[in-house]
């Protein structure tokens, strides 16, 4: 009996084509950001209060990931940027193959910023990098306060948590601090924004957005 | 990819098969790579291959055994024996330097206090090893 020993990654061919992938948003000095979190947090609601906010002079295009439908797609369409629905027919999450395949119409020069909308879900995405700058996490307060703890995996990878529905806190027994908390103990340094679909705390996602924006441009904020 | 063979399975098993999906195109690429492999070592026959899974990689490992299972029917890997190391996460303090294993998800420095500590081990999942029958 002998051994090879082999040292790849699993995810081997997903990885390269992320790194592709990065290549291209490096080279046209467009954000990526992709958006994950249970089905129902809000991902969509989020996107519609970030487009009607967004300078209609940014050059925004939108990716949103569901097993079927293009409800979300048509939702966000609304307010006149680009958006593909991705349909995985089944597949809990998008990989880097589906990004590249739905972007090949689109000229990627002409972008600032790409919004990708995965499939809720808090575990099957984690696994697949798509090149994105930066993974964003959200959990509303109608779940519970410990899933940073039964799901840190995509909690230790996100940039950014967004609470989202804090509108709900009177009337539901969520402890957002102690949510906060959570997320902290297993991600130290993870920035954490609390939202409601009313407005609060969308000046504060915005901010943050049209930094990382003005970093990608500037060349000073490059995915690794 | 293999999920093609998902239309051979039974009902039943397509039904538990729908809640494996990222476990099955996990296994779907570990079968993909060790086809690449029997390439570079023709004649060879693989007995077993050894897959290392961190606790932070998003896997659940009985899924990942159940989906091999599945996958492997009529691919010519039936025979292959499947070992799975579990890897706990592990972080590094870099204030003292201290490397610990983080015990119910708290990451602060149990030496020093730190809180911002780093991740050095719990995020595999990898192909480590085939072991080769002579």
């Amino acid at each position: 009996m002998s051994q090879i020993v082999v040292e790849k990654k699993v995810l081997n061919e997903n990885q390269k084509l992320a790194a592709e992938l990065r290549e291209k948003f490096r080279e046209h000095k467009i954000l990526v950001v992709n958006i994950i979190s249970a089905p129902g947090s809000g991902k969509t609601t989020l996107l519609e209060r970030t487009l009607e906010r967004l300078d209609k002079s940014k050059r925004v295009v939108l990716l949103t990931g569901d097993l079927q439908t293009e409800n979300d797609a048509t939702r966000l369409a609304q307010w006149g940027f680009p958006v593909k629905q991705i349909i995985t027919g089944g597949t809990c999450h998008l990989d880097a193959k589906m990004i590249e395949r739905h972007l090949a119409e689109w000229p990627l020069e002409s972008f600032d910023l790409l919004i990708i909308e995965n499939v809720g879900n808090l575990v099957c995405p984690t696994s697949y990098d798509l090149g994105e700058h930066f993974k964003i996490v959200m959990l509303s307060v109608t779940e519970g306060e410990d899933k940073p703890l039964k799901y840190p995996s995509i909690f230790v990878k996100s940039e950014l948590m967004i609470l989202s529905k804090v509108d709900l806190l009177p009337y539901v027994p969520f402890d957002a601090e102690l949510a906060k908390s959570h997320a902290r103990s297993v991600h130290p340094g993870i920035r954490i924004i609390e939202t409601s679909s009313k407005g609060d705390g969308l000046d504060e996602w915005m901010k943050w957005l049209e930094e990382k924006l003005a970093a990608v441009k500037s060349g000073e904020l490059v995915s690794a | 990819m293999r999920i093609s063979t998902a239309q051979n399975a039974g009902a039943a098993d397509r039904r538990r098969w729908g809640a494996l999906m990222h476990e099955l195109s996990i296994v779907s690429s570990v079968l993909d790579q060790l086809d690449e492999l029997q390439k570079q070592h023709a004649g060879a026959r693989f007995s077993k291959v050894g897959l290392r899974v961190g606790e932070l990689a998003g896997v659940d490992v009985d899924c990942l055994r159940f989906g091999f299972e599945c996958v492997v029917k009529d691919t010519g890997w039936e025979a292959l024996v499947l070992e799975i190391e579990q890897v706990l996460r592990r972080q590094r303090c870099p204030g003292c330097s201290a490397e610990f294993q983080a015990e119910n998800w708290a990451t602060a420095c149990p030496e020093c206090g730190e809180a911002a500590t780093i991740t050095i081990a719990g995020e595999e999942l990898q192909i480590a090893y085939v072991e080769v029958e002579e």
